[in-house]
C-alpha cells in the first residue's frame, strides 16, 4: 500500500494530454485525494513535448514530487526527457505504436501497452488517452467506476455514444493491464482517501473567485500566459452579477480604464504578467498619485521581455515594488497557496479602498497554473470594507468649493467620493495637488501631499504579511520564500528535521511594505537564513537584507532554469550549510 | 437646471491669451448647461497637454491622467457609471500620437462618451515641435527641415474605423461647436469632434486666418447628408479634411452598454458589493 504516488503522462502538445490529466485528477480528487498537477508546455499550439505530472496523495500536497511512479508516454521524447525521474520500482507505460525503446540506464519497468492499437478498434485512435487512464487504474487496483460520472461531465454534450465509448477505452484499458499484471507487473495500489469534497483548481480560479467574492464587477485586460484563466473565468460569471469584462486594446488601456472605473466607483482589477506590467508602469504611477484605489494581478513568467512565456519564474518582485517613476504608496501582496490567492485577492479590494493606492496580488506561473485539491473556502472570512468612501450625502462646501478629495488627515487616508454625489465635485489630476486636486508647485503643499501620500501604508494592517511555521526558538535555519515556494519549502523543512536540524519557514505574503517586525526576530533567532526564489539575482534575499539586515547570515538560493523548486533541491542546499 | 455658469469654476487656465482652447472650453460648458445636466453627473476626462488642462476649468467632476489615455480613462468612468455624462478630451498629439490605439478602439467599441480633441496641428506644451497632425513641410523644433510625414486624415479614419458620430469644428464657430458637442452628448454611442483650435504661440502657418479661408462649411456643401457614409469620405477627401459640421452619423448601430451581456440597466456603482453565500456555493461547486 502506498499513500503517496506521482504520476506523468507526456506527448506532443494538441494530443489530449491536458484532458488525460484533468479526467485522472477530477475523478482522484471527488474520491478525497489531494492533487497537485502541473503542467510542462510551450509557447505553441500542436506539437512540441508536453507533459502534465500529477501527485495523488491522502495528505495535503503543495509540490511537485521529486520521483516519479508511473509514466505514460505516447511518444519516445517524453521516455527520453522524464525517465530519469523514474525510481526504481518506477513504470513506463508506453504506446506500443512508436515501438518504444527502454533507455539503458534505467531499473523503472517499461510496458509496450497498445493504447492507440486498443482505441482505434473501438473506433477512433483519439481515444488512446482513456485507454491509458484504464491501464494505470489497472496499476493502482482502483475501481474504474470512478471515472464514468466525470466521463459524463465532459463528454456528455457530444452525445450518450461518445459517453459509452470513452468509458469501454477505459476499461479495455484496465482489462489489457489487468492481463498483464499476472505476467509480472506489481501493483501499486493506493491507500484508501477519505472521500471528503474539496475543490480542484488552479490558482487564477481562486484570484477570480476572489475577485467576485470581494465586490470586483468590471475587470479590464489584454490577454497573456499565464492571467488569461483570470479575465475567461470573469466574464463568464460577471454578467450574472451586472458587470463585465472588456478586451482592450492593450495593457495600457486595461490599466487606465481600470482606474476610470475605481475612480467612478466600481471595483475592478486587471490581471497580466511582465510584458503586461511593464506597460501598466505609468498608470501605476496615476493610480498612486492620484489616490485612485486599483488591484492589479501579476502572474510572474520567465522573463525578460518574452523571455521563458510559458515557464516558472519569480523575477518581477523589484519591478512591482519599485517600477514606476517617482515615489508612490503602494502595496504588494504574495499568497502562496490557492486558498491564500482566493482570499488575498478579496482582501486586496479592500486594502485598495483603504488606502487609496495600488494593490499588487503578486501570483507566479506554478500557482497560478498548478492545478490542486483545495480545502472548502470559507466565504463568511471575506468581507467588504469600503475605507473612507463617503456613503449618504456630502455635506455641502462653503461657497460651493471643491471637495477636499486630497485633506490633509492624521493618517494620510482622504475622505472620497465618485462622480454623480453632489457637493462631492473636486478635479484629480496626475500633475502634483492641494487639497482639492487643483495642480500646485508649492514645496510646502509637496511636502504635505508627498507625506500624507505615505503616511498612508505606514501601518498596513493585513491580517497575516507572513505565513510562519517556527517552531524553534533558536533555529539552525530559517527558510524563506513567497508565492508558490512554499511546497518544496514545507516538505525539504519535514525532511530536515528528520535529520536533527531545528528548521524554521517563513513565507512572505505581504511583500511591500515589507513586514520587517514579523521578520527580524526569526532572522535574529536563526544561524543561517536561506531564500529560496525562482530567480537569478536573488531578488526578495536582497529585500530582506535590505529591510533586516544580517547580510552575513542570508543566503540566497535561486534557480532560473525555468522550472519550479523541488523539495530535494532546497533539502540539499539546506544540508551543504551543515 | 443648472446654467452655462455654474459650469465654471475659479480655476484661471493658463493657455496663452487667444488660444483656440478657451473657445472650446466655453462651449462644453454652454452644451452641459443645454442639454439639461448638473455639474455633478458630468465627468470631463482629458490628457496632458496645453489641452489636457480642461478638465481643470469646467466645474464638474474632472480627471486630468496621462498623456494619450485620456479615452480608455473614459471608457471605464462610463462603464463604472452608465449614468454619467463623460466628455474625453486632450490634443492632437494626445488622440492621435501617443492615444491613437485608443482612438481607433474607443471607435471601434463605440462606448456612449464623447471625444474632443483640440486640433492645433502642434505640440503646444512642449513647446512647439511636429503632431501627427502637422503638414508635411510644416517646420517645427523638431522638424527644422520641414516634416516629412504624411499627416493623418482623422476624419477619414474614424468613417474607416466604424464610428457612428464624426463631427469637426472651429473653435471661433462658438455656436456651431456647442451644438455639435450637444449632439455629441446625445448621440448614442461614441462620438468625435475635432476641433481646430489654434495655437496662437508656436503654429504660424494654422493661423485664425487660414482656417477662416481653407475650411469650409458642410451646411454649405450642397446635398450633403450626415447619413451617409460614402458622401462623407468623398467629401473629406475632395476638401483635404478640411470641413466643419457634422460629418457622419448612424443613429441604427447601437452603443456597447447597450449590447453588453448581462451589463447592469442601473450604474454598475452602486452594485451591492455583497454576493449572497447562495450564489458563492453555485461557483464553488464547479470546481468539485
Ligand atoms: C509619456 C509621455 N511622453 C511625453 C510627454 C510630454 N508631453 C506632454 S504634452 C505632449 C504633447 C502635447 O501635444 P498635444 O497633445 O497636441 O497637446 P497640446 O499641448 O498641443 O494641446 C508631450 C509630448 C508626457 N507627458 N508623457
Ligand atoms: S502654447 Fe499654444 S496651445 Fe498652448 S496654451 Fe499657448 S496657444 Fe494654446
Ligand atoms: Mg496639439
Amino acid at each position: 500500500m502506498i499513500n503517496q504516488l506521482s504520476w506523468k503522462v507526456g506527448g506532443q502538445q494538441g494530443e489530449g494530454i491536458e484532458s488525460t490529466g484533468e479526467i485522472f485528477s477530477i475523478a482522484l480528487n471527488r474520491l478525497g485525494y489531494y492533487l497537485y498537477g502541473y503542467r510542462h508546455f510551450s509557447s505553441r499550439i500542436k506539437g512540441g513535448h508536453t507533459n502534465n505530472k500529477i501527485r495523488v496523495s491522502t495528505t495535503e500536497v503543495r509540490s511537485i514530487s521529486d520521483d516519479l511512479d508511473i509514466l505514460v508516454a505516447f511518444d519516445q521524447e517524453t521516455i527520453d526527457l522524464n525517465y530519469k525521474e523514474l525510481h526504481s520500482h518506477g513504470v513506463i507505460m508506453a504506446d506500443s505504436k512508436f515501438d518504444p525503446k527502454q533507455p539503458a540506464d534505467t531499473q523503472a519497468a517499461m510496458y509496450a501497452v497498445p493504447f492507440t492499437e486498443i482505441a482505434t478498434q473501438l473506433g477512433t485512435s483519439l481515444m488512446k488517452n482513456m485507454v491509458a487512464i484504464g491501464a494505470t487504474s489497472a496499476v493502482l487496483d482502483l475501481d474504474i467506476t470512478v471515472f464514468v460520472e466525470v466521463v459524463q461531465e465532459i463528454f456528455g454534450r457530444k452525445g450518450q455514444q461518445v459517453v459509452d465509448k470513452n468509458m469501454e477505452a477505459i476499461k479495455a484499458g484496465f482489462d489489457y493491464m489487468k492481463d498483464q499484471l499476472g505476467a509480472g507487473v506489481e501493483t501499486m495500489q493506493l491507500e484508501k482517501a477519505d472521500g471528503n469534497k474539496r475543490l480542484f483548481m488552479i490558482g487564477n480560479d481562486a484570484i477570480a473567485l476572489g475577485a467576485i467574492a470581494g465586490g470586483c464587477r468590471f475587470m479590464a485586460a489584454y490577454p497573456i500566459t499565464p492571467a488569461s484563466e483570470i479575465m475567461e473565468y470573469l466574464i463568464k460569471k460577471l454578467p450574472a452579477l451586472g458587470g463585465t469584462v472588456i478586451q482592450t486594446e492593450d495593457e495600457i488601456a486595461a490599466c487606465t480604464m481600470a482606474i476610470g472605473a475605481n475612480y467612478a466607483g466600481v471595483r475592478t482589477i486587471t490581471a497580466s504578467a511582465g510584458p503586461g506590467l511593464s506597460l501598466k508602469m505609468e498608470a501605476i504611477g496615476l493610480s498612486g498619485i492620484t489616490e485612485t484605489p486599483l488591484v492589479i494581478v501579476d502572474t510572474q513568467r520567465g522573463g525578460p521581455s518574452t523571455g521563458l512565456p510559458t515557464k516558472q519564474e519569480q523575477s518581477d518582485l523589484m519591478a512591482m515594488i519599485y517600477g514606476t517613476h517617482g515615489e508612490i504608496p503602494k502595496i504588494v501582496l504574495a499568497p502562496s497557496t490557492v486558498e491564500e490567492a482566493f482570499y488575498d485577492t478579496a482582501e486586496a479590494f479592500n486594502l485598495a479602498e483603504e488606502y487609496q493606492c495600488p494593490v499588487i496580488v503578486l501570483s507566479d506561473l506554478q500557482l497560478s497554473l498548478g492545478k490542486q485539491t483545495v480545502e472548502p473556502l470559507d466565504f463568511s472570512k471575506v468581507e467588504i470594507r469600503r475605507g473612507k468612501l463617503v456613503q449618504g450625502e456630502v455635506p455641502a462646501t462653503e461657497n460651493g468649493a471643491y471637495f477636499k478629495r486630497y485633506e490633509v488627515t492624521a493618517d494620510g487616508v482622504s475622505p472620497r467620493v465618485i462622480p454623480g454625489m453632489k457637493n462631492g465635485i473636486h478635479h484629480v489630476t496626475g500633475v502634483e495637488h492641494d487639497e482639492t486636486g487643483k495642480p500646485s508647485e508649492s514645496a510646502a503643499n509637496r511636502i504635505a501631499q508627498m507625506d500624507k501620500r505615505f503616511r498612508k501604508v505606514e501601518n498596513i494592517r493585513f491580517n497575516t504579511p507572513v505565513y510562519k511555521n517556527a517552531p524553534h526558538e533558536d533555529a539552525d535555519v530559517l527558510i524563506v520564500g513567497f508565492n508558490s515556494t512554499r511546497g518544496a519549502i514545507e516538505e525539504a523543512m519535514l525532511r530536515l528535521q528528520n535529520d536533527g536540524l531545528k528548521v524554521n519557514h517563513a513565507q512572505i505574503r505581504l511583500i511591500h511594505p515589507f513586514p520587517t517586525d514579523e521578520v527580524l526576530p526569526l532572522v535574529r533567532s536563526a544561524k543561517k537564513v536561506v531564500v529560496v526564489e525562482n530567480n537569478a539575482t536573488g531578488q526578495l534575499a536582497n529585500i530582506m537584507k535590505m529591510n533586516v539586515g544580517h547580510a552575513e547570515k542570508i543566503v540566497k538560493h535561486v534557480k532560473y532554469d525555468g522550472n519550479p523548486f523541488l523539495p530535494h533541491e532546497v533539502y540539499t542546499k539546506v544540508k551543504e550549510l551543515f | 437646471m443648472a446654467t452655462f455658469k455654474e459650469f465654471r469654476n475659479n480655476v484661471k487656465p493658463n493657455w496663452c491669451p487667444g488660444c483656440g482652447d478657451f473657445s472650446v472650453q466655453a462651449a462644453i460648458q454652454r452644451a452641459a448647461a443645454n442639454v439639461g445636466l448638473e455639474p455633478e453627473n458630468l465627468a470631463v476626462i482629458s490628457g496632458i497637454g496645453c489641452s489636457g488642462r480642461i478638465s481643470g476649468y469646467i466645474n464638474s467632476y474632472g480627471f486630468h491622467g496621462i498623456h494619450g489615455r485620456s479615452l480608455p480613462i473614459a471608457q471605464g468612468v462610463k462603464m463604472a457609471n452608465r449614468d454619467l455624462t463623460v466628455l474625453a478630451s486632450g490634443g492632437d498629439g494626445d488622440g492621435f500620437a501617443i492615444g491613437m490605439g485608443h482612438t481607433i478602439h474607443a471607435i471601434r467599441r463605440n462606448i456612449d462618451i464623447t471625444y474632443i480633441v483640440m486640433d492645433n496641428q502642434i505640440y503646444g506644451l512642449t513647446k512647439g515641435q511636429t503632431s501627427p497632425r502637422s503638414a508635411a513641410g510644416f517646420k517645427t523644433k523638431s522638424t527644422p527641415q520641414g516634416s516629412i510625414e504624411q499627416a493623418i486624415s482623422p476624419m477619414e479614419m474614424a468613417l474607416t474605423a466604424g464610428a457612428t458620430f464624426v463631427a469637426q469644428s472651429f473653435s471661433t464657430d462658438l455656436k456651431d461647436l456647442t451644438a455639435l458637442i450637444e449632439a455629441g452628448i446625445n448621440h448614442k454611442g461614441f462620438s468625435l469632434i475635432n476641433v481646430f483650435s489654434p495655437c496662437v504661440t508656436y503654429n504660424k502657418v494654422n493661423t485664425y486666418d487660414w482656417f477662416k479661408e481653407n475650411l469650409t462649411k458642410l451646411s454649405t456643401v450642397e446635398g450633403y447628408d450626415p447619413n451617409n457614409r460614402e458622401l462623407a469620405m468623398q467629401t473629406l477627401m475632395r476638401h483635404n479634411g478640411l470641413v466643419t459640421g457634422l460629418i457622419y452619423q448612424n443613429t441604427e448601430r447601437q452603443s456597447y452598454q447597450e449590447l453588453v451581456h448581462g451589463y447592469s440597466e442601473t450604474p454598475l456603482s452602486q452594485a451591492d458589493l455583497q454576493l449572497d453565500q447562495a450564489h458563492f456555493d453555485k461557483l464553488v461547486a464547479e470546481f468539485m
